[in-house]
């Protein structure tokens, strides 16, 4: 891009200064995320460059091996599982309830949103203490429906606030319509709402599957010996013994989160399209 | 229809039509929030509530020496207390005794007076033999304890069950003889300093975040909407990408002779550093505090970022092309003029940022170094492995009421339903 | 709205059912420290046990009492067997969270037991050593004293401590000339207190902190410390499996216990005897050494331990020369307030 020329030298050095440093920051953001997938691929288990060789053992040897080790393996299929339940019930619970918020009239509406995003607000250690008592005496520690319970819980602001956001946006009279036009209330939520609102939800429903997916205080409190989830399970490898293996687990995740981010900013796009705003 | 009221067709006026359809509605949005606000509140905010209760409220006392504590509301505190006190003390530990509730006793008298725990224990077993009184001198001369008027000025108090010890402590403040409050003695003094820590570290790294993602917002607002977009992936990326995975890769990068270490080094940084006499030496990174702030900084830079750069976007460049047309220079243009727009994108951020930074447990447990673990490690260890639930619960109060004074203010100025996601 | 309720009670059912069979069948559970310990215990005792037909499922904690405590409350109990420290044997004996054991029902010799007769609620385990260790490519002239770990001058570098009061203060009372027969006297005054901080304070500049056993040995490996304090069997299960050059120092190790432990109301009441029997008999205390080097508390197990190993365990008599036991009633009484002092000379 050629500069202006009418441009003084200083403004010349602070115009290129900037892009310097912008991207010196880009390359600090990226760079941890980037240099970590490399070294999962290392024939030996240390953690610097050059690496002597490569290898994929720490995906597929055996003992050694993300995809081998039932260890590793148990804890990807318990995430997975514990992620899927919580953001279905995450979903469901925070849609209604942003659809309830998005009416404008409706009493207390602050108190109720601080109240519906709370889990997002309090730290995540008071909140694992308090569900760890909670479920202690209702029985639910170390229980699968503890878990997702637990994971619902500090999802559903995600969804709630994704979803409102949608909704704000939202043309009501599109609703009318469809009532005036003889469909039932249900019918118009189906046929009208939910497909324009449809890219909210699913943003929401990937923040609550991430949420779940990535938390580890709560479910070092609550999860029994069976329950370990990939985070524990990295958790605990990390504090007691990094083994190359871990770098496999981050550069596996890496890889999914890249994959979230494509899907979600697909999305964004589609909405902002059907609501015909301009980006 | 004499009168001039608008109405429907089956003859009701309008105005209350309207306010049954509007009450119908309202009816029904509750009835759509419910399901969400009884779960959160059942499941979520009671259990916290409960839990914070224990920061206040220790039973152990008046549950396992219930005639004692009954007693001693009446004793002035001057002198020991009388043959009666010591009699209800004796049958209150063999009940304890035998209940196997011994320890809770000494475990909460403990924390006021080291060593009462195996004093309580001793006196109980002792005590078991006995069968009569003087109770006095059976209790005194099993452990000579029990002769110092602060001890059961200690019991006494302990005997309420609601006690402000917890909390006194949490700010490193005690309760003397009399009541009076004083600080404690200056080698146990810790959590003042680990309060003023975690602000320390989460001011810290909020600067630090706002430095580097204001001119990076910048950019990302003001350049061609394609160029935009894919810069865009350096920053929703590692935002995308789990804490966890972020803080394992600091763990491994910044290890002696890692992958950061040796950038220092090929860079020259190193090198430079030792002319200077800054360090000496390879560099430690690894379990330092330089290490803690700087993984922070780099997982809090987008939460930072993202909010100034949605209000960039909504700032017209015509404003600035005023300014430099009245004639001010681009940087008194962009200082006056561009700054101040952006400043509740700003606030939103480092808000944001900050009240997450007060919150971090895993990665300073991770990366940092004895000194620079925050108020939630300190609220894990006491809750898991001295299991001081009191202790636990208080640090948990101070936490929980930062960052709600901080949400208030955030909510003040920014509102939190305006929180943007991504 | 209709489906969508549907949905969200099939979702609450399926959830359901995850939840009834998290936790079948007739397995027991049995918690311990992690790392090459676990892995120990693995070899010498779950997976003889599981291949008689029982089922055992093994998890790891890192001492967390609370959850215990709270298990039993709530009576419901996910952890049945419990590998534990003195302390917890000690305090949750006496605050009825832990079965007293019954040794008629394990059918075996309490006196056989190195410290059999002194928890109620416990059965011992193995015995070790908190030593210290370095690498001998980085010194090769290596430290022989507790002095030399506290001594900077001649051994500069970093060192890595137990994120405890435990053993560290006992040990910086002796390497400042306290006799360690007077340790614990010593330690029970406020002056004696202010005397190891004072130690400690000398070589703080050079510390950092491990908190899990495994972190120790790793410590050391990665050249982040030129000695770590570490529990024997953890740094002789490098030197063996791992083969590194590192070498024990036994001067002034401190010994203690690590015991089974039975959660009070646990269902699994006699699956637990029956494998707290098990691991407890003499062949399979002595396989245990065969993959980390801790003294197996059933004496009867020393004629079957592999000579090659005898010399590493901290019970063997040339270990002991100037070995002391850590005083489980000291730490019992003062462990909250030092530890708290200990935090809070640490975070300074």
């Amino acid at each position: 891009m050629a500069l202006p020329p009418y441009m003084t030298t200083s403004e010349r050095v602070s115009y290129y200064g900037v892009r310097v440093f912008v991207g010196a920051v880009l390359l600090f953001l990226i760079a941890p995320i980037l240099a970590i997938m490399p070294l999962s691929f290392n024939s030996e288990a240390f953690f610097s460059y050059p690496m002597p060789g490569f290898s994929a053992r720490w995906y597929t040897g055996g003992d050694d091996g993300f995809f081998t080790n039932a260890r590793w393996t148990g804890a990807l299929k318990l995430s997975v599982i514990v992620a899927i339940a919580a953001t279905i019930l995450a979903t469901c619970l925070g849609t209604l309830a942003a659809l309830g918020l998005s009416r404008s009239n409706i009493p207390g509406r602050a108190a109720i949103m601080a109240v519906l995003i709370s889990p997002m607000i309090v730290p995540v250690i008071i909140s694992a203490i308090g569900l760890f008592f909670f479920y202690a005496y209702t029985g639910l520690n170390g229980t699968l429906l503890g878990i997702i319970l637990a994971h619902t819980a500090l999802a559903t602001p995600f969804v709630v606030i994704t979803v409102t956001a949608t909704l704000m946006s939202f043309d009501r009279t599109l609703m009318r319509a469809g009532a005036s036009l003889g469909g039932a209330p249900h019918t118009v939520f189906f046929k009208v709402v939910l497909p324009l609102i449809l890219p909210g939800v699913i943003s929401g429903a990937l923040f609550a599957f991430v949420t779940s997916f990535d938390e580890v205080i709560v479910i070092l409190f609550i999860g029994g010996p069976e329950q370990r989830t990939l985070p524990r399970q990295m958790f605990s490898g990390i504090r007691e013994l990094i083994s190359p293996t871990i770098t496999a687990a981050a550069s596996v995740l890496i890889v999914f989160s890249t994959f979230l981010l494509v899907t979600v900013e697909l999305l964004r796009r589609r909405s902002e399209r059907l609501r015909g705003i301009k980006s | 229809m004499t009168d001039d009221v608008m109405r429907a067709a089956d003859g009701t006026p309008l105005k209350i039509k309207l306010r049954q359809a509007e009450r119908r509605e309202v009816t029904r949005a509750f009835l759509l929030i419910a399901p969400l606000f009884l779960f959160i509140v059942i499941s979520f905010l009671i259990p916290i509530v409960v839990m914070l209760k224990n920061a206040l409220y220790d039973p152990d006392i008046v549950d396992n020496l219930p005639q004692t504590t009954e007693l001693l509301r009446q004793w002035d505190g001057k002198a020991l207390p009388s043959e009666e006190v010591f009699a209800a003390f004796a049958a209150d530990l063999k009940i304890a005794s035998k209940a196997r509730t011994v320890a809770l006793v000494g475990k909460r008298l403990n924390y006021e007076i080291p060593t009462l725990k195996s004093k309580v224990t001793i006196t109980a077993r002792k005590l078991d033999s006995i069968e009569t009184g003087p109770w006095l001198e059976a209790v005194t001369a099993a452990d000579p304890i029990w002769k110092d008027v602060f001890t059961w000025a200690v019991v006494k108090r302990a005997g309420s069950s609601i006690t402000p010890y917890y909390l006194l402590s949490a700010l490193d403040l005690r309760q003397d003889a009399d009541g009076g409050i004083e600080r404690t003695p200056e080698n146990r003094r810790i959590y003042l300093q680990v309060l003023g820590r975690t602000l320390g570290i989460s001011v810290m790294v909020t600067l630090f975040t706002l430095i580097l993602g204001y001119p990076v917002a910048f950019m990302l607002a003001t350049l061609p909407q394609r160029t935009a977009s894919i810069l865009m992936i350096f920053v929703l990326l590692p935002f995308w990408t789990s804490l966890l995975v972020r803080t394992t890769a600091w763990t491994i990068l910044l290890q002696d002779g890692g992958v950061v270490a040796q950038f220092l080094h090929i860079t020259g940084i190193t090198w430079i550093a030792n002319v200077l006499g800054l360090m000496s030496g390879e560099p430690q990174l690894f379990k330092t505090r330089f290490a803690t702030v700087l993984a922070m900084t780099h997982i809090q830079l987008p939460f930072t970022l993202l909010p100034i750069y949605s209000v960039m976007k909504t700032i017209s460049p015509t404003y600035m092309r005023a300014a430099k047309s009245l004639g001010a220079t681009p940087f008194r243009a962009f200082r006056t003029v561009y700054v101040p727009q952006t400043l509740p994108g700003v606030a939103a951020g480092c808000l944001l940022t900050f009240i997450l930074c007060l919150g971090y447990f895993i990665t300073p447990a991770l990366v940092g170094g004895g000194s620079d673990n925050m108020i939630a490690g300190f609220i894990d260890t006491a809750m898991n492995n001295e299991g001081n639930w009191g202790k636990a619960s208080a640090l948990g109060f101070v936490l929980l009421i930062a960052t709600l004074i901080l949400y208030y203010v955030y909510n003040r100025l920014i509102g939190i339903d305006k929180m943007k996601l991504g | 709205m209709k489906k969508l309720s549907i949905l969200f009670a099939a979702a609450l059912l399926a959830g359901t059912a995850f939840a009834t069979s998290a936790r079948a069948g007739d397995e027991l559970t049995v918690v311990s420290w992690g790392g090459s310990y676990s892995e120990s215990q693995r070899k010498a005792f779950y997976e003889p046990y599981n291949a008689a037909g029982n089922k055992v499922t093994e998890a790891e904690y890192n001492g967390e009492v609370a959850k215990i405590k709270a298990m039993v409350e709530a009576k419901a109990i996910t952890w049945d067997v419990i590998d534990a420290d003195t302390a917890t044997g000690l305090q949750g004996c006496a605050e009825g969270v832990l079965e007293t054991i019954d040794w008629d029902k394990l059918g075996l010799d309490r006196s056989k037991f190195i410290g059999g007769d002194l928890l109620d609620c416990a059965v011992p385990n193995i015995v070790y050593g908190t030593i210290f260790g370095y690498d001998t490519t980085k010194l090769p002239e290596g430290p022989t004293t507790i002095n030399d770990f506290f001594d900077l001058a001649k051994f500069p570098g970093k060192r890595g401590i137990f994120k405890n009061p435990t053993v560290n203060l006992e040990w910086a009372l002796i390497a400042d000339g306290v006799d360690a027969k007077d340790v614990y006297t010593m330690l029970s005054t406020p002056e004696g207190v202010d005397r190891a901080f004072k130690k400690l304070d000398t070589i703080k500049s050079e510390i950092i902190f491990w908190e899990a056993g495994a972190q120790a040995p790793q410590l050391l490996a990665d050249g982040q410390v030129v000695m770590v304090s570490a529990w024997n069997g953890r740094l002789q299960t490098a030197i063996d499996a791992d083969k590194k050059p590192f070498k024990i120092v036994w001067d002034h190790q401190g010994l203690d216990w690590d015991w089974w432990v039975i959660t009070k109301g646990t269902p699994k009441l006699e699956e637990a005897y029956r494998f707290i029997a098990f691991a407890s008999q003499p062949e399979r205390m002595a396989d245990q050494t065969n993959y980390i080097a801790y003294g197996p508390a059933n004496k009867d197990a020393i004629p079957n331990v592999n000579p090659m190993t005898l010399p590493n365990l901290p019970t063997a008599p040339d270990n002991l020369k100037t070995a002391f036991n850590v005083d489980p009633q000291f730490w019992a009484d003062h462990g909250d307030e030092l530890k708290e002092r200990f935090n809070a000379w640490l975070a300074k």
